[in-house]
């Protein structure tokens, strides 16, 4: 296999964006990211989007960005994988490159959800979960983390206030990303006196429903100084796995195993373990899956994720710091976009471009993310070289 | 919106409530599978599951889709049968106030929603304190 690194990276401001459409977000993030890069062309593309027929009647996605970013006739396919596309297509660049079948590939994500209504979106978010046996019955997304959060409650003593710790962490950073959907600070007490959606989770808990879209461009390490006078970020460790779509499969429901294969394979490949993880981007899309996924890749004993959230080790000058960019929480959660957006902010960290959100000393970083409520599961390690 | 549920009436499951059960491993399936997922067996027995269970974790779902507003708040939980398969099922016949983990429940056959005021009704298996 060929060693693989991002040489390019490209953002916007997430929020909504009524005034542009799909293909105009995607396209502006790919520019933004091959400009970066340095490249005059690219080999293939990737494009990680979860419902584009839902959110906007649109399929077909792949060949529509390859158009309107003006690089027909190369290969471009679009990836799914619920809330984890964006990761996943990162992976499926890294393999086409690690393989030798192309030499510069491009890896995005793009979702606009705020052209339906929240019901509507509501709907289409749930089709991550199991249609005829957990949608069918009632439950909503974050219903079924919600039941994760009171068996966590039960099993461990995790407390509302340990999840709100979460929120407030994540908005903290999140009012240092100029492109965060929601860039100011929340207190506990907001949280808890928030709106309840399912109990035990505030509005505040949740996510948000955004337009956005990133895009990373990728290369073999050997020739990456020819195109970026930057400095490359190598993806060391690369790892992916699935688990039992319905919730109610899994032997523990509190136990996010995908995420833990998906980082063991990670680690292996890398040689690293968690207490080599300078900095992390993690798939909070609701409180409760930052604690549990804290746990899952290691950084926290099993049952300890609450305590260890609202104990201020996450915080970007904490032992761990985990979503710097103020997460899918502040940030803003595109879903298709959203895995590929944890590689940017991973690179921004590894160059040293992260302005006030720089972590001291940051040599090696992580992302995860996952589709459903935890059925798929995308891990990356990056490296300064 | 409306969901494929017209379509899926013509499941056996959904209605009949059937299962299987590997018969090298034992495990039961709802629904069924074709294969096993543990010993990749194929060759299963068909079963009526059990209809007494109990409340693994649940939650009260208080913002919901179009088809489940009018029953807002309504509580949710997945719930372990006494043969050890496990669904997902709302909580009828009590406040949801009133939903704890392990509390005994047991399945009965309900309306589960309906596509709009002359529309098709739904039905499918909800929960009720036992």
């Amino acid at each position: 296999m060929r060693d693989v690194a991002v040489i390019g990276i490209g953002i916007n401001k997430w929020g909504e964006l009524w005034e542009k459409s799909l293909r105009e977000i995607f396209v502006e993030a790919a520019l933004k990211a091959i400009e970066d890069a340095g490249v005059d062309h690219i080999d293939s593309m990737y494009v990680g989007n979860m419902s584009g027929g839902l959110f906007v009647g649109q399929e077909h996605i792949g060949a529509l960005m390859a158009d309107y970013l003006g690089v027909t006739p190369i290969p471009a396919t679009r990836v799914e994988s619920a809330c984890a596309s964006g990761g996943v297509a990162v992976r499926q660049a890294f393999i086409e490159i690690a393989s030798g079948m192309s030499d510069i590939v491009l890896a995005g994500g793009v979702e606009k959800m705020l052209d339906v209504d929240t019901g509507e979106a509501t709907l289409a978010l749930a089709t991550a979960a199991d249609q005829e046996y957990e949608v069918y019955n009632g439950v909503t997304f974050p219903g079924l983390y919600a039941m994760i959060a009171h068996l966590h409650m039960q099993k461990y003593g995790t407390t509302s206030e340990q999840l709100a710790a979460v929120a407030v962490k994540n908005h903290r950073n999140g009012k240092l990303n100029p492109n965060a959907q929601f860039p100011f600070e929340v207190t506990v007490d907001q949280v808890l006196n928030s709106t309840m959606i399912c109990d035990p989770l505030h509005l505040l808990d949740c996510s948000p429903i955004t337009d956005g879209a990133a895009a990373v461009v990728l290369c073999p390490l050997e020739i990456a100084s020819k195109f970026t006078g930057k400095q490359p970020v190598k993806i060391t460790g690369v790892g992916q796995a699935t688990d039992f779509l319905a919730l109610h499969q899994r032997k523990d429901p509190s136990w996010l195993e995908a995420v833990e294969k998906a980082a063991n394979t990670a680690y292996k490949m890398a040689d690293k373990t968690p207490k080599d993880i300078d900095v992390c981007e993690v798939h909070d899309c609701f409180t409760i899956a930052e604690i549990c996924v804290i746990e899952a890749l290691g950084f926290a004993e099993k049952g300890k994720g609450g305590y260890m959230a609202a104990s201020g080790r996450t915080a970007i000058d904490g032992e761990i710091p985990v979503n710097t960019s103020g997460g899918l929480k502040a940030k803003g959660h595109p879903v298709g976009a959203t895995g590929t957006a944890q590689v940017i902010e991973i690179v921004e960290q590894l160059r040293g471009e992260a302005g006030d959100r720089q972590v001291k000393n940051a040599r090696v970083g992580m992302t995860q993310n996952m589709g459903g409520s935890g059925a798929s599961a995308v891990c990356h390690i990056l490296e300064v070289v | 919106m409306t969901t494929p549920a017209r379509y899926w009436r013509e499941i056996p499951q959904r209605y009949r409530y059937e299962g299987v059960k590997c018969k090298k491993s034992g495990q039961i399936f709802f629904p069924p599978r074709l294969i096993c997922p543990e010993h990749k067996s194929d060759d299963f027995e068909k079963i009526n599951l059990e209809t007494q269970g109990k409340i693994v974790t649940y939650t009260v779902v208080r913002v919901a889709p179009p088809q489940f507003r009018d029953l807002v708040p309504y509580a949710v939980a997945i719930v372990e049968l006494n043969d050890g398969a496990r669904i997902t099922a709302m909580i009828a016949d009590c406040e949801p106030e009133e939903v704890k983990i392990d509390m005994p429940v047991r399945i009965e056959f309900r309306k589960i929603h309906q596509e709009g005021e002359a529309g098709i009704i739904c039905y499918g298996y909800k929960c009720v304190p036992a």
